[in-house]
């Protein structure tokens, strides 16, 4: 019953949702009494999962493998809790930050099916279900994309559906391609009887039409194109929720798949993952370097970043699992509030360019110190959380001899700290430049814009504030989330314990 | 009682209104004439399919398919407003509808003990009625919807 929460309680926040589509302040109420009740529910869920070891659900009472099972060991039960924390987060910032019009237009029911999606695909536990979970979150994520309509959203949505539906094809015929081979597609059952068939050839092109797939998912070289390319364009809202959460569904698909099912290729697999995790991370640093916009250079940073959530995947020790996972925990929380800020200095100053942005430390002192905590955080800056999650896996990588991997991880997070402090320099330091040709202009705009950002941007600095809170937590109490990712790695190495909890009815 | 809720929340309230005048400029009298005389049995045959789906071919998408159809022909012959009078709901209240319904039958598991949807059946007389039908009517009442916004989003620009 447990399980079915992080998928009913969105579900039925969207129904409402669309009942109450005339009265904004209800879907407004609605967007935020749903994130909260997904927010305890699912910490509920962990809890528990923490407590008594994986859980399973039948839907429809089916005996496994024939029907769908819904299944949450730690690994599962930590991303829909973090799922939960940046919906709650969002949404709270999406009072304050998303116009009426996208409002009228059905954003909060939007936003819930966004987070159902993305809660269903942590918890399933069948793989074709785990490609309708990602057509959900793509339907979903493409109207957040295109809602509003502005010709830079429609541009940057065509580019994200165009190369997510070549992902989901090829998932599609991976999963075909499986189900032909072994005759199931129950993850468990499936990783139970490929193992016989795991030197053929044909296990190995699925699980490299795997990786490729889920590899556009998460967004790792070479396949990341379309994420520089199209969250930079939404309401900031709906970025942050995409930053956050999307990316790391494809991170969560590839640690589930390459632990559980395709075990046996323990020499190719990791081999290429490791190398593409050291090309994600550089590409996407040195993108993020020269580019001048707020969102672009976040969103290489993610790029970035996921070459980290990889890295122990590569590494594929427990202890470099953990530190993956330590990461992704880091990451969500950290990338989400970094956008979040972005769009606070927008309703501030009006702009993403770094050029036309400045000066905002002498005026906002609280937003500089809301945007240093994550930078620093992305950075790798202790005491904050991701120092840790660095540490972690750098020394992981030293335990398993991987010198190089380890040099580039370290090198990437000092260019990381370099894009940072572009933007501390660019929008913070830097006096703002009074630019002749617009100043009239800027002039006649500026106050009401900066009155109405004082109004608005209330609940958003609360949420990103928490954001903030939330990352220092993880990095002053590691130790308790490491035990966290640790447990969740131990199980992840050692699947006997989830095929078994799957297969075997319990009671429900 | 559920019916004068989901009216209540619909943006045509017409009760009695006599059918619209053909829209001459737009469509034939041939389709005109031969949409009224398809329009119920095309609604029937959908709820045939919809309630014969449950061993049979057929079932809610498809029966939902053929009822969108029948209202799109309509909205051809004499307008997306015409259609949308003939509707009374709204589309996106049959969405609505449709998946609390789906949802409620998807309920009636976990509240009495089974996992998340799980089949309930109880019997009327000879008749069977179980939760696997009311999913199917929410989901013959979400394809409706969602053709419906499409196809009427699409004709009113």
């Amino acid at each position: 019953m447990r399980l079915l929460f992080p998928i009913a309680i969105p579900l039925t926040t969207a129904v409402l949702g669309l009942f109450a589509w005339r009265w904004r302040a209800v879907q407004r109420g609605l967007g935020v009494a749903g994130a909260a009740a997904l927010l305890i529910t699912s910490f509920e869920l962990l809890k528990s999962v923490w407590q008594q070891g994986p859980q399973a659900t039948w839907v429809g009472n089916w005996p496994p493998p024939f029907g769908i099972t819904l299944i949450a060991d730690l690994l599962s039960a930590i991303m829909v809790a973090l799922a939960a924390v940046i919906g709650f987060a969002v949404a709270l910032y999406s009072l304050a930050h998303v116009d009426p019009a996208r409002e009228a237009f059905g954003y909060y029911p939007l936003l819930h099916i966004l987070l159902m999606g993305v809660c269903g695909a942590f918890l399933t536990g069948d793989l074709f279900n785990l490609y309708v979970w990602f057509e959900v979150m793509l339907m979903a994520s493409f109207v957040l994309l295109a809602l509003g309509g502005e010709r830079a959203q429609l541009e940057g949505a065509i580019k994200y559906v165009t190369l997510n539906l070549m992902a989901s094809t090829l998932f599609l015929t991976a999963v075909g391609l499986l189900y032909g081979t072994v005759g199931t597609l129950n993850m468990a059952d499936v990783a139970l009887k490929i193992r016989p068939l795991a030197s053929s050839g044909i296990t190995t092109s699925i699980a490299f039409l795997l990786l490729t797939a889920f590899g556009i998912k998460a967004a790792i070289f070479p396949l990341f194109f379309w994420l520089p390319a199209s969250y930079h364009t939404p309401p900031v809202a709906v970025s942050a929720v995409f930053a956050g959460l999307l990316t790391k569904v494809g991170v969560y698909a590839l640690l589930r798949v390459f632990t559980l099912i395709f075990i046996e290729q323990e020499r190719t697999i990791p081999t290429v993952v490791l190398a593409l995790s050291a090309l994600t991370m550089l590409t996407g640093v040195l993108g993020a370097v020269v580019q001048s916009e707020f969102r672009r250079i976040l969103s290489f940073n993610i790029v970035s970043h996921i070459g980290y959530m990889i890295l122990g995947l590569g590494l594929f020790t427990t202890a470099g699992l953990a530190g993956s996972i330590f990461y992704i925990i880091h990451h969500i929380i950290v990338i989400t509030n970094l956008f979040l800020v972005s769009g606070l200095v927008h309703a501030v100053q009006g702009s993403f360019d770094l050029g036309r942005l400045g000066g905002l430390y002498r005026t906002h002192p609280g937003l500089a110190v809301l945007f240093l905590i994550p930078a620093l955080s992305l950075s790798g800056v202790p005491p904050l959380s991701g120092f840790f999650a660095k540490l972690l896996l750098v020394r992981a990588g030293l335990h398993a001899e991987q010198w190089s991997i380890v040099a580039i991880a370290l090198g990437v997070s000092l260019l990381t700290l370099l894009s940072m402090m572009k933007i501390w320099a660019e929008v913070f330091w830097k006096p703002k430049e009074s630019d002749p040709l617009t100043e009239g202009s800027v002039a006649s705009r500026v106050p009401p814009m900066a009155e109405r950002a004082a109004m608005r941007s209330r609940l958003g600095l609360w949420s990103s504030a928490g954001l903030a809170v939330l990352t220092a937590m993880i990095g002053l109490g590691a130790d308790f989330v490491l035990a966290f990712a640790e447990a969740a790695a131990e199980q992840l190495r050692h699947p006997d314990l989830y095929i078994s909890t799957m297969l075997q009815r319990g009671h429900p | 009682m559920k019916r004068r809720r989901l009216e209540h929340s619909s943006e045509v309230h017409l009760r009695n209104a006599p059918l619209p005048a053909l829209e001459w400029e737009r469509a034939s009298v041939i389709l005109g004439v031969a949409v009224r005389a398809l329009l119920p049995l095309l609604l029937l045959f959908s709820i045939f399919l919809l309630l014969r789906g449950h061993h049979a071919p057929g079932g809610g998408f498809i029966g939902g398919l053929v009822a969108a159809a029948a209202v799109a022909l309509y909205a051809l012959a004499y307008g997306a407003t015409a259609a949308q009078q003939l509707l009374r709901l709204s589309p996106r209240g049959l969405v609505a509808a449709g998946l609390a319904t789906a949802l409620a039958s998807a309920l009636v598991g976990p509240l009495t003990g089974a996992p998340f949807l799980t089949g309930r059946w109880m019997k009327v007389g000879r008749l069977e009625l179980g939760t696997p039908l009311l999913f199917d009517v929410g989901v013959f009442l979400v394809v409706i919807g969602v053709t419906l916004w499409i196809v009427l989003t699409l004709a009113e620009e």
